[in-house]
């Protein structure tokens, strides 16, 4: 679990991040939502330790992130796994060799065996024969399959995933989501998404944070969003053709 | 950033064959367009060198020595630098700032990998052998001279081989490889610098690579002023 504590942050004197308080559930895909600018990336950042927070406390599992020294942090990093808003897949690497990568750097297993780990976790993420290909060969949603067995490779207690979806078609990314949520599942691992994806949060947010303007605006699950009279979170929700017919049709109920 | 280089180290295995990667990229990979700009600047030095000798009392042989001397202190340490800072040092600007860009620094970061250990320190050790492509450089420079000089008749080959012995001090050499080494580290350090700490998307990468090459030329040319004062002056 991960537990976040009055985060703040902000940058030369403007506040983004403005006191949050949050938890984020063990064998759940947790998600962030909220429109552009309302500090999503920001928080993520600073729960990856890559900015410092101003003030507050990120925990992992009841050790403080920030009381952490730079191997404990570091130990604590090999227990993660990300998933980049554009795959962020090392390019002079092949496919097999990008997956292999974590192995590689933190286990002393033999080359055969890391090579069968990383035959095992592309068929899990249901690709197989791309073994040798460069991530300039291989499509968008392919690339973020990649980074997701890339991601989980090392068997991770955190899995982060940043727009896991942004820039692909609806099937693919309906394929994506559900991959995330199954491996969340069978692994048992705190998964932390951000997206902005109505979609998304519709088919695997089962706990939801609505962030505006630094705070927490709205919590909830994915059954709870549309009843809620939060206007913030109805604004945001309801700002797409789509759902604000699916809106009229509930009052109209149907 | 020189300080975090060299803390939390990458697995020694992977840094092995990291710094075989680069030594091959960024000197084995150079040494044909070197050489050849070398072969031609040394033929050039000798012609250049004969066409001025119009004196009977200067001896034909000042054509070898004069080509030994500009290409052992000035011609291979200094000049082929300024090029390697176009050639190495806008590919390591690029691909670092690429790595930036794409956000595979932060991956590297995030997976606990000291991104300045793992992708800066093979790239200055690599170009700790920067040494062996500039002995290559003077020898082949050296040849260029010959050639142009003896098959074009301009001096005989006793005479240019005469010229090359003339006066030779060992010191030189010694003093254009202590120039090759921090040359060497200039052209690691500078470009991955700018590549490690660049902001922005792919126009900023074109202008970093930019950047990175007028600072490594600038460092490079102090540099050798202020070496040349202290190793060849006292």
């Amino acid at each position: 679990m991960i537990e976040i504590k009055n985060l703040h942050k902000g940058f030369n004197g403007d506040m983004v991040l403005k006191g949050i308080d949050a938890k984020f559930e063990q064998g759940k895909t947790n998600m962030i939502i909220g429109a552009s600018g309302s500090g999503k990336s920001v928080f993520l950042k600073n729960m990856l330790g890559l900015f410092e927070p101003d003030d507050g406390e990120i925990i992992y599992s009841g050790e403080s992130l920030l009381d952490m020294d730079i191997d404990r942090k570091s130990d604590l990093r090999k227990e993660m796994g990300m998933l980049f808003q554009h795959s962020a897949l090392f390019d002079s690497m092949t496919v097999e060799e990008n997956i292999m990568f974590p192995l590689r750097m933190f286990s002393k297993i033999k080359l055969a065996e890391r090579r069968e780990r990383a035959n095992e976790i592309l068929e899990r993420v249901n690709l197989v024969n791309l073994n040798k290909k460069m991530p300039s060969e291989i499509s968008g949603g392919q690339q973020k399959r990649v980074a997701l067995g890339r991601a989980i490779a090392n068997n991770p207690q955190y899995l982060f995933c940043d727009e896991p979806n942004s820039g692909l078609d609806p099937k693919t990314a309906t394929v994506i989501d559900q991959l995330i949520q199954e491996i969340t599942h069978e692994r048992n691992i705190t998964t932390v998404i951000i997206s902005h994806d109505m979609n998304s949060v519709m088919e695997i947010g089962e706990t939801i944070v609505f962030l505006k303007d630094g705070l927490i605006a709205w919590e909830g699950s994915n059954k709870e969003i549309f009843k809620t009279d939060n206007e913030a979170v109805t604004d945001f929700v309801y700002s797409s053709d789509l759902f604000k017919k699916v809106r009229i049709a509930q009052n109209e109920g149907f | 950033m020189l300080i975090g280089i060299f803390k939390r180290p990458t697995k020694t295995s992977v840094l092995r064959e990291l710094i075989l990667k680069e030594i091959d990229d960024l000197v084995i990979g150079s040494i044909g367009i070197t050489a050849f700009i070398s072969l031609f600047m040394g033929a050039v030095v000798a012609l250049q060198t004969a066409l001025n000798l119009d004196n009977p009392l200067i001896p034909k042989s000042l054509i070898g020595f004069a080509t030994r001397q500009s290409i052992i202190l000035e011609f291979a340490p200094t000049f082929i630098s300024v090029i390697m800072a176009g050639k190495v040092g806008s590919y390591i600007t690029s691909s670092i700032g690429t790595m930036r860009v794409t956000e595979q620094i932060d991956a590297l970061e995030v997976m606990g990998i000291n991104p300045l250990n793992y992708l800066i320190y093979p790239k200055i050790i690599a170009l700790l052998f920067y040494p062996f492509l500039i002995a290559i450089i003077m020898f082949v420079g050296i040849f260029g001279g010959f050639l142009a000089s003896v098959y074009g008749n301009l001096v005989s080959l006793e005479d240019f081989i005469v010229g090359l012995q003339d006066s030779f001090i060992p010191w030189h050499v010694a003093y254009a490889f202590i120039k090759t080494m921090v040359f060497g580290i200039l052209l690691a350090t500078i470009p991955s610098y700018h590549g490690y700490y660049m902001e922005g998307g792919a126009l900023e990468v074109g202008k970093a690579s930019t950047t990175s090459f007028v600072w490594t030329c600038v460092a490079i040319i102090v540099a050798n002023y202020i070496l040349t004062q202290i190793l060849l002056t006292t």
